[in-house]
C-alpha cells in the first residue's frame, strides 16, 4: 500500500508507522521450545495476608505461585498441608473428569451427540478450586469448568443426560451440550455469550454481602474472554463495592485458534489487570492442583471476612482442541502440549502422592480403570433415555415452557399451531 | 389518594416495594445520594439505607449484568437505565441473558429484574435523549415491556412489573414526567395537578401488565398508541372530528390482543401511533395481529403514524415527532373508505 503521508509533510523524515499484529511463536510444523516461558521455582512466591491492601500484589501479579516442585514435593508458603486422603479423593476427580471428557468426546465423534468441549490439561483449574470453596458458594462457570460438577460429586448420568438432550435431561434439549445448569451444585446455568456470567457473578455476591449472607460467588473464564467488555465491568464492580468474589482467568494460552496474545499477554499477565482494578491479583501454576486449592482458599478467606475480591491467573495450558468442531493441527505446533513446561496436573498431583508415599502407579492404573467403567456404566444408564437424534428426547410441546414464568397468548397459540401442524403432517406426535 | 406527577408516583411505587420486600433493591447512575437525574428516586437511600438504593458506575452492562446475578441469588433488583438510549450497552446481558435465563435453565435460575428507564422524545433531547427502542425489547422472547401513560398506571405498573418473576423493561415517557403533553408544543405546559389520573393511592396497588385501557371509547375508528402518544392521540381525535376509540396498550409485550381485536373488528378502521420510527416498529407487528384477525372487518387499510425513519433530530423536534395534527389526517384519511 501507499505511504499516506504527503512529501511535504512536516514529519516526511520520520520513519512510518506500523501496525504490531501478535504472532504465536509456533505454527504447525514448528519445532517447539518453551525456554522463554518463565517458570519460577515451586516455594518462592510470598503468601500474604488475606486482608492486604489490593496495592501490595504488583510482585504476585507478575510471578507465579507454585506448591509442587520437580520431585513431586509440596513446598513453601503456599502448602496447603492437605491430608493424603483429601489428595487422593482431588486426584480421583481430576482423572475421573479426564476420563469423563474421553468418554464424551467419543460419544460426540460416534455421533450420538452434536457437540462437546474437554478440558485436559486444565483439571485441576477447576476441581482444587471446588475442593477450597464451600458447597454453597456459587460457582459462574464458563463451558469449560466440568470439573467444578465432578468435584462437587453431581451424577455423570444428570450430565450425560444433558449432553445428549434426552428424555431425563432437566433442560429439556433447550440447551447446546455441555451448557449445564445444576443450581443444587451451586452451578450457574451457562451461557453460550463468553463473559456474560463474570459480573453476574459480581452482582450475586454483592446481593450476598447487602443480605448480610456469608456465602461467596466465584467466576470462571478463559483469557480469550477477558477481551471482551464483561470482564472490565465485573472488575469495575467487584471492586467498587468490594464484592465476595473470586474471579479466575484460565488462562490455557489459546482462544479457539488466537493464541493469548490478542487477549493482551504479550504486554502483561492477567493476573496483573486485578491490579489495576484494586483488586488483589495472583498468578497461579495452573496445571498444580495444590497451587490452585491454596490460591483459592486464600481468596475465598479474604472474600469471606470483607477484604474484597480476587482475580487469580491460572498458568495453563488447552491441551487438546477448543472443541468437537475444532482442529488445532490447523494453527498450532502439535508438539506444544507435550512441551509445557508446566507439565500435566494429574500427573503432576499423582507423582506427589507416589513422593509421599501416599499412592502408587498400581493403585492409579487400577483407579483410572475403575473410572473408565464408572463413566461407561453411567453412559449406559444415560443412553437408555435416548441420544441426540434418536427421537428419545422430551415431548416437543415442551419447547415453549419456560420463555416466560406463565405462557403468554402468543406462544399458546404457536404451541398449538405446532400440535396442529405436526398432528397433519402424519409425523408421530410423541406427547408423552 | 394523593395529587402526584409521574416522577411522584414512580417514586412512590419503589418507597412502597422497597419498604415491603427486602429483597428489593434499586440501583443506577446517580439514582442514590442525589435521587436520580429525574428525581424518581428522590429520599430512597435516606429512608431505606445505603444498600437499598445506591449509585452505580457509569457501566449499562454492569448494571444489568450484577441485578442478573442479584436476580439468580433472590433478590428483586429494580436497575435503572439513565436514558433508554443509553441502554444499548446491556443489550447482551438483557438479550442473551435476562431473557434467556429460564428458559435456557428450565426454571432454575430466573431473572426477576426490571430495568427503568426513561424514553421517548418532545424535549428537544436530539439524538441520544430521545430514542422509543420498544420494538427492539419487543422481538426478544423472554423479555417484557411495559409504558406507562400517566401516573396512577405508571406507580400500579411498575409495582406489577416489580412483582412480576419475568424480566420487565420498564420505558417511562420522559415527557409526561411532569404533565401530560398533547403534541401542542405551542400551547403552555400543563401539569398532572387536578387531572383523574394524577390522584393516586398512597400505599400498595397494581395495575396488572398485559392488559390495555380504553381511554376514549369510539365507533368510528380504532387508534393504537402508548406512552405520549395517547395523549397525543386523545388531542390529533379531537382535532378530526372523528369518533374513534383510542386504546393505551400499556403493555408491549405481553400484549392485550383481545382488547385490540374487539375494539378494531367493531370500529373495522385502525390507525396506529408511536414515537419510534416506523420501519421495523411495533407498529408493524400491531398492523399484522390486526390484518391476521381482523381482516374481514376492516374497511380501510390499516395506517402507521410513526416517527421518521432517521435518528431523532435536535432542530427539527416538532417536523419529527408525530403531532395531532398528522394522526387527525390519518383518520380522515381511514374514514375516506
Amino acid at each position: 500500500m501507499e505511504r499516506r503521508v504527503a512529501s511535504d509533510s512536516p514529519r516526511a523524515n520520520l520513519q512510518p508507522l506500523s501496525l504490531h499484529v501478535p504472532e504465536p511463536k509456533f505454527r504447525p510444523g514448528d519445532r517447539v521450545d518453551f525456554a522463554a516461558v518463565e517458570v519460577p521455582p515451586a516455594g518462592e512466591a510470598r503468601r500474604p495476608d488475606t486482608a492486604a491492601d489490593a496495592g501490595e500484589f504488583r510482585d504476585l501479579a507478575y510471578t507465579l505461585i507454585r506448591v509442587l516442585d520437580e520431585d513431586g514435593q509440596a513446598v513453601g508458603p503456599w502448602n496447603p498441608k492437605l491430608s493424603p486422603d483429601m489428595l487422593r479423593r482431588m486426584l480421583r476427580s481430576m482423572a475421573l473428569l479426564r476420563a469423563f471428557d474421553e468418554r464424551m468426546f467419543r460419544a460426540q465423534r460416534q455421533g450420538k451427540t452434536s457437540f462437546y468441549m474437554k478440558a485436559t490439561g486444565e483439571e485441576a483449574v477447576s476441581i482444587a478450586a471446588a475442593y477450597a470453596l464451600d458447597r454453597d458458594d456459587m460457582c459462574f462457570p464458563s463451558y469449560r469448568q466440568q470439573g467444578l460438577l465432578i468435584a462437587r460429586d453431581w451424577s455423570l448420568v444428570d450430565m450425560m443426560n444433558q449432553i445428549y438432550s434426552n428424555t431425563a435431561d432437566r433442560l429439556q434439549g433447550k440447551q447446546l451440550p455441555i451448557m449445564y445448569s445444576a443450581k443444587d451444585a451451586g452451578f450457574f446455568s451457562i451461557s453460550g455469550n463468553l463473559t456474560t456470567q463474570y459480573p453476574q457473578a459480581v452482582g450475586w455476591a454483592m446481593a450476598s454481602a447487602a443480605k448480610g449472607d456469608t456465602r461467596i460467588a466465584a467466576t470462571w473464564c478463559g483469557e480469550g474472554s477477558t477481551a471482551e467488555g464483561d470482564f472490565h465491568s465485573a472488575c469495575t464492580f467487584a471492586a467498587v463495592y468490594r464484592a465476595p468474589v473470586i474471579m479466575n482467568v484460565v488462562n490455557n494460552q489459546w482462544a479457539i485458534s488466537s493464541f493469548s496474545g490478542f487477549a493482551g499477554a504479550e504486554a502483561t499477565t492477567f493476573a496483573a489487570r486485578g491490579v489495576g482494578y484494586g483488586i488483589a491479583g495472583l498468578r497461579v501454576d495452573g496445571n498444580d492442583a495444590l497451587a490452585v486449592y491454596a490460591a483459592t482458599l486464600w481468596a475465598a478467606e479474604r472474600a469471606r471476612t470483607n477484604a474484597g475480591p480476587t482475580l487469580i491467573e491460572h498458568f495453563t495450558y488447552r491441551a487438546e482442541g477448543h472443541s468437537t468442531s475444532d482442529d488445532p493441527g490447523q494453527y498450532r505446533s502439535e508438539g506444544e502440549p507435550n512441551a509445557w513446561p508446566l507439565g500435566d496436573p494429574v500427573k503432576r498431583l499423582k507423582e506427589h502422592l507416589i513422593a509421599i508415599g501416599e499412592w502408587d502407579e498400581e493403585r492409579h492404573a487400577a483407579q483410572d480403570r475403575e473410572l473408565a467403567d464408572f463413566v461407561k456404566a453411567a453412559q449406559k444408564e444415560a443412553e437408555a433415555n435416548g441420544i441426540l437424534g434418536h427421537g428419545l428426547h422430551q415431548p416437543l410441546d415442551t419447547l415453549f415452557d419456560g420463555v416466560f414464568e406463565e405462557m403468554p397468548w402468543h406462544l399458546r397459540e404457536q404451541q398449538q399451531q405446532m400440535i396442529d401442524e405436526e398432528t397433519a403432517s402424519g409425523r408421530p406426535w410423541d406427547r408423552k | 389518594m394523593t395529587t402526584m406527577n409521574m416522577i411522584q408516583a414512580l417514586n412512590s411505587a419503589l418507597d412502597v416495594k422497597l419498604g415491603q420486600d427486602p429483597d428489593t433493591l434499586i440501583f443506577g447512575q446517580d439514582v442514590g445520594y442525589f435521587g436520580g437525574v429525574f428525581r424518581v428516586t428522590d429520599g430512597l437511600q435516606k429512608k431505606h439505607g445505603l444498600t437499598r438504593c445506591f449509585d452505580a458506575p457509569i457501566s449499562e452492562g454492569g448494571i444489568i449484568a450484577t441485578a442478573i446475578g442479584m436476580g439468580a441469588y433472590g433478590l428483586r433488583p429494580v436497575p435503572e437505565i439513565q436514558f433508554a438510549d443509553y441502554i444499548l450497552p446491556a443489550f447482551d446481558q438483557l438479550v442473551s441473558e435476562a431473557a434467556r435465563l429460564r428458559y435456557r435453565s428450565n426454571g432454575e435460575f430466573s431473572a426477576p429484574i426490571t430495568v427503568r428507564s426513561p424514553y421517548g422524545g418532545g424535549i428537544f433531547g436530539g439524538q441520544t435523549h430521545s430514542q422509543s427502542p420498544e420494538a427492539i425489547f419487543a422481538h426478544i422472547t423472554g423479555l417484557k415491556t411495559v409504558i406507562p401513560s400517566n401516573p396512577y398506571d405508571a406507580k400500579g405498573l411498575l409495582i406489577a412489573a416489580i412483582e412480576c418473576d419475568d424480566p420487565v423493561i420498564f420505558l417511562e415517557p420522559k415527557r409526561l414526567y411532569n404533565g401530560p403533553f398533547n403534541g401542542r408544543h405551542d400551547q403552555a405546559l400543563r401539569t398532572w395537578a387536578g387531572l383523574p389520573e394524577a390522584d393516586v393511592p398512597e400505599g400498595h396497588y397494581t395495575v396488572p401488565l398485559g392488559q390495555a385501557a380504553v381511554v376514549r371509547a369510539g365507533t368510528d375508528a380504532t387508534v393504537l398508541a402508548y406512552g405520549t402518544m395517547v395523549h397525543v392521540a386523545a388531542e390529533g381525535i379531537a382535532e378530526s372530528g372523528i369518533d374513534a376509540e383510542l386504546v393505551d396498550l400499556r403493555s408491549i409485550v405481553p400484549l392485550d390482543v383481545d382488547t385490540i381485536v374487539e375494539s378494531v373488528t367493531r370500529t373495522g378502521r385502525c390507525v396506529i401511533l408511536h414515537e419510534a420510527s416506523r420501519f421495523g416498529g411495533f407498529g408493524g407487528e400491531l398492523s399484522a395481529l390486526i390484518q391476521e384477525r381482523c381482516f374481514w372487518a376492516l374497511k380501510s387499510p390499516i395506517v402507521r403514524v410513526a416517527g421518521w425513519d432517521t435518528p431523532y433530530p435536535h432542530a427539527f423536534e416538532w417536523d419529527y415527532f408525530p403531532g395531532p395534527g398528522r394522526l387527525a389526517a390519518a383518520l380522515a384519511s381511514v374514514m375516506e373508505n
